[in-house]
């Protein structure tokens, strides 16, 4: 009786905590529970389409029910599983990789953390109440202005709500690594990793407040009967192309580069080499997001913008793939003579290699305006971006997530089902996406929801659906893996012989990270203290008291109040009576903030004592 | 030898010269002010794209050259660019350690904003009901509330944010955990005026000559 009396308590303490924290690395967690069981989500649309295209004029489900399928799919990917689980690696490894003992705004990002799962919620809850939105992930006005029902009105409040939470983690990250660096670890000291966090930063502050402004207008449009996209009062709808790839194709940039850290940690690390080309790595990566920035319109080449303007578009796209290859170049050369290691997480990075470049050439290919015409809206582009997406951005998240374990969750995943998990992984991507080339080049649209018997489309339509099963096989056994090693040995502080500051501090770290901030003599601060010194980091100020922030429900809270507001949003063009949940939700919301804002918090400080017994039992 | 902390830092006997960025806390404040600034640029650059592209979209409707009086304008830019003079003041007096007159000029910052608030309330009321110039009766009209009402909520909330700082410090003085606070308003204050000087010269100065 008692022992469970203290197991239920402990239970509901746990959940408090996590719901309270504000600590980078529990967020983290928060962020890839989060983000995971989004992907199974998107993982599940995703089968359900490639089902219903399994076979010629199939009717597995409806058309209606198709288009919702690929839109929530794209967005469901996107915006709630691949973008919160690489801001959970950010959240977990890039405080450590400076030596800070925590973000600049942990307030700020565990309402980041909230405002992305509850819009997240809000999205899909459409399911249960008549309808997801079905116009595409990109929802142009052209359609969405037209789409019935209110499935739009469910993405618009979602990704409003999701979205800004993703702006403030850009804000806190950038904050973070300006001000809080350890000392000695300045900026061409800094891991590449804790780079493309940083650019990668910039680009969300920049790129998405034009998504902000063109949901609110497709919400004004939709839901209060303005015109911005109503062409009888002189509305436009081309600007909401416009706006949607001044920030998506900057998105896809925020999707790839931290995966381009990833993978330059691991093959350094696995390699026994330093990075090979460490400024030309910083510098690329830089001019890839400024370049981002200028290339939005290669994806309305036939919008009709004129020759001038899509020739311009079109060396400007093509320019992007110099700095890729030279980090593509640098990645090979820092593997060339060294000694090197294959294991699960490096397994991810080589393959990443011949799949990112494939994309990268037909995405060269697709840059060719002329050529496009015949490409665009093709299963060709899908093609494309699925091996620039999965072959990067998700072998990256597998990369980081078997290389980062261990410092994240204190246990090391198992190297057979670690091995297990990638081969059918890596060879469902090209059997579901080469063919996919092939059938957009013989003519097969995107977002058809059927296609005809004999046109040459059946095999490769087959082999398409039968690659995405193994796929789907890759990604249970890493379930498995994951329950598999909770059970196995503890993590030791270092298991891969690293090279950055995040390995000097014991699997998982310790709340305040570090109890002196440590002391940077270099790039790669570990390797060298254990090359030249006693491996272990000299510390850059003397044992005292450590700083903590407070713990607070209030994140959690304001964002149950603007997901509240969000239905409002979306029901009060059928009933005024939602007008009170509209302001109500508002409301409460703004009242915490007043809150927030009113009640003084200076956080707490961790006693010398504390932080001088936990030294000493590391040092058993 | 185990003492608690008291936090007893933040309130030090003599100020140091730059309160506002004296603590790690106040040094982040001041950076992320200013890279939220930067996104909000962003936002308001898409508005004014926006705007640009609509602006002689009026739907047989009124047109800026018809709507827009360059007076009531020229007493809104007045206050609004004094409004930002006077936290420059209050900045001034925080620095120096002088609460009351840096409450002085905070409070005047703020009626300043007020009154521009009012003008703008006016001159919109004026619109719909002498020309029926509304939200939704042209694009024009959806993209020209669209920007400049933004813009007017950013007054509103920095009201608003001012409203509670001065209520919640009034009877404490000034420390480390306050002073990046007003610092951080009157950052964000003056980035409303200059939008308000982009608004001034795009929407109406354009819209009255172009
Ligand atoms: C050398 C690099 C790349 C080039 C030259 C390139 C070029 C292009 C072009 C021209 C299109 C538009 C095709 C059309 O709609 O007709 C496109 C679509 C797309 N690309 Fe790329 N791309 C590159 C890399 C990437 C990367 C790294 C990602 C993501 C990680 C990516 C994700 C996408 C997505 C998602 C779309 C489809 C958007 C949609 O219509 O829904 N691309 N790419
Ligand atoms: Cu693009």
């Amino acid at each position: 009786m008692a022992t469970t009396a203290a197991a239920k308590r402990s239970f509901w303490e746990f959940i408090w905590d996590y719901l309270t924290t504000v600590d980078h690395k529990k967020i983290a967690h928060l962020y890839l529970a989060g983000g995971g069981f989004f992907f199974i989500l998107g993982g599940i649309e995703a089968l359900i389409i490639r089902i219903q295209l399994i076979k010629p004029e199939n009717d597995f489900i409806s058309a209606g029910f198709y288009n919702e399928m690929i839109t929530m799919h794209g967005t469901t990917m996107i915006f709630l599983a691949a973008m919160p689980i690489i801001v959970g690696l950010m959240n977990a490894i890039m405080p450590l990789q400076i030596g800070a003992r925590d973000v600049a705004f942990p307030f700020l990002n565990a309402l980041s953390f909230w405002l992305f799962f509850f819009g997240g919620l809000l999205l899909n809850l459409s399911f249960l109440f008549g309808g997801a939105p079905d116009a595409g992930w990109t929802s142009y006005a052209s359609l969405s202005m037209d789409s019935s029902g209110h499935g739009i009105d469910y993405y618009i409040a979602g990704l409003q709500i999701a979205g800004a939470g993703t702006l403030m983690t850009g804000i806190n990250f950038i904050a973070t690594i300006v001000t809080m660096r350890a000392p000695g670890m300045t900026y061409m000291r800094m891991p590449l990793f804790t780079w493309t966090t940083f650019v990668t930063s910039v680009l969300i502050l920049f790129a998405f407040p034009p998504l902000t402004i063109n949901l609110f207008l497709l919400m004004f449009d939709r839901m209060f009967g303005t015109a911005f996209f109503n062409v009888a009062l002189g509305g436009n709808q081309v600007i909401y192309q416009h706006l949607f790839w001044i920030f998506g194709h900057p998105e896809v940039y925020i999707l790839i580069l931290p995966m381009f850290g990833v993978f330059s940690e691991i093959f350094a690390t696995f390699s026994r080499k330093r990075l090979f080309g460490y400024t030309a790595m910083v510098f690329a990566t830089m001019l890839i997001a400024f370049l981002g920035f200028m290339v939005w319109a290669h994806h309305m080449f036939t919008v009709g913008l004129g020759p001038v303007a899509n020739a311009i578009f079109a060396v400007g796209t093509m320019a992007i793939a110099v700095p890729t290859g030279i980090k593509i170049f640098n990645w090979l050369l820092t593997m060339w003579g060294g000694q090197v290691t294959i294991n699960s997480a490096m397994l991810w990075a080589l393959g990443f290699i011949p799949t990112f470049t494939i994309g990268g050439m037909t995405g060269v290919m697709l840059g060719s305006n002329v050529a496009d015409y015949q490409y665009h809206d093709s299963y060709f582009v899908v093609g494309h971006f699925h091996y620039v997406i999965v072959g990067g951005s998700v072998f990256g998240i597998f990369a980081a997530l078997h290389y980062w374990w261990p410092k994240m969750f204190g246990r090391v995943l198992n190297e057979t089902l670690g091995k297990l998990t990638f081969w059918p992984f890596f060879i469902g991507v090209h059997l579901t996406f080469f063919v996919q080339h092939l059938l957009g080049l013989m003519g097969m649209p995107r977002r058809y929801w059927v296609f005809l018997e004999d046109q040459s489309l059946d095999l490769g339509n087959l082999i398409s659906t039968i690659g995405a099963f193994l796929m789907g096989v890759g990604a249970i056994i890493f379930v498995i893996n994951i329950i598999v090693s909770a059970f196995g040995e503890k993590a030791a502080a270092d298991p891969w012989d690293g090279r950055t500051l995040e390995w000097a501090v014991s699997s998982p770290a310790p709340y305040y990270n570090f109890a002196q901030l440590p002391l940077v003599r270099g790039l790669d601060p570990l390797w060298i203290e254990k090359m030249e010194g006693n491996g272990k980091i000299p510390a850059a100020e003397p044992l005292g008291d450590v700083h903590m922030p407070n713990g607070s429900i209030i994140p959690f809270l304001m964002s149950i109040g603007f997901f509240i507001s969000g239905f409002g949003f979306i029901y009060q063009t059928d009933n005024v009576y939602w007008y009170l949940a509209l302001y109500g939700g508002l409301a409460f919301s703004i009242a915490l903030m007043i809150i927030r804002s009113v009640k003084d918090d200076y956080g707490y400080y961790i006693p010398k004592e504390e932080l001088e017994k936990a030294l000493e039992g590391e040092a058993k | 030898m185990a003492q608690v902390h008291d936090h007893s830092e933040l309130f030090p006997e003599v100020m140091p010269p730059e309160p506002e960025k004296a603590t790690l806390e106040g040094k982040n404040k001041f950076f992320g002010i200013w890279f939220f600034l930067g996104g909000e640029t962003v936002l308001f650059a898409s508005l004014f794209g926006v705007y640009l592209a609509l602006k002689n979209s009026t739907a047989g409707g009124p047109s800026s050259q018809e709507l827009f009086g360059l007076g009531l304008v020229f007493i809104m830019t007045m206050l609004l660019l004094t409004s930002s003079l006077t936290s420059v003041y209050a900045m001034y007096h925080m620095r120096n350690n002088d609460f009351k007159k840096m409450y002085l000029w905070l409070g005047i910052t703020g009626l300043l904003g007020i009154g521009f608030l009012a003008c703008e309330i006016y001159e919109f009321a004026h619109y719909i009901t002498d020309y029926g110039f509304t939200f939704r009766s042209s694009a024009f009209g959806s993209a020209f509330y669209a920007l400049v009402g933004f813009h007017g909520g950013h007054v509103l909330f920095g009201i608003c944010w001012l409203t509670t700082l001065l209520i919640r410090n009034a009877k404490r003085g000034l420390n480390l955990y306050n002073a990046p606070k007003f610092n951080t308003f009157s950052i964000y204050w003056h980035f409303i005026d200059v939008v308000w000087v982009f608004i001034f010269s795009v929407v109406y100065l354009m819209g009255k000559v172009g």
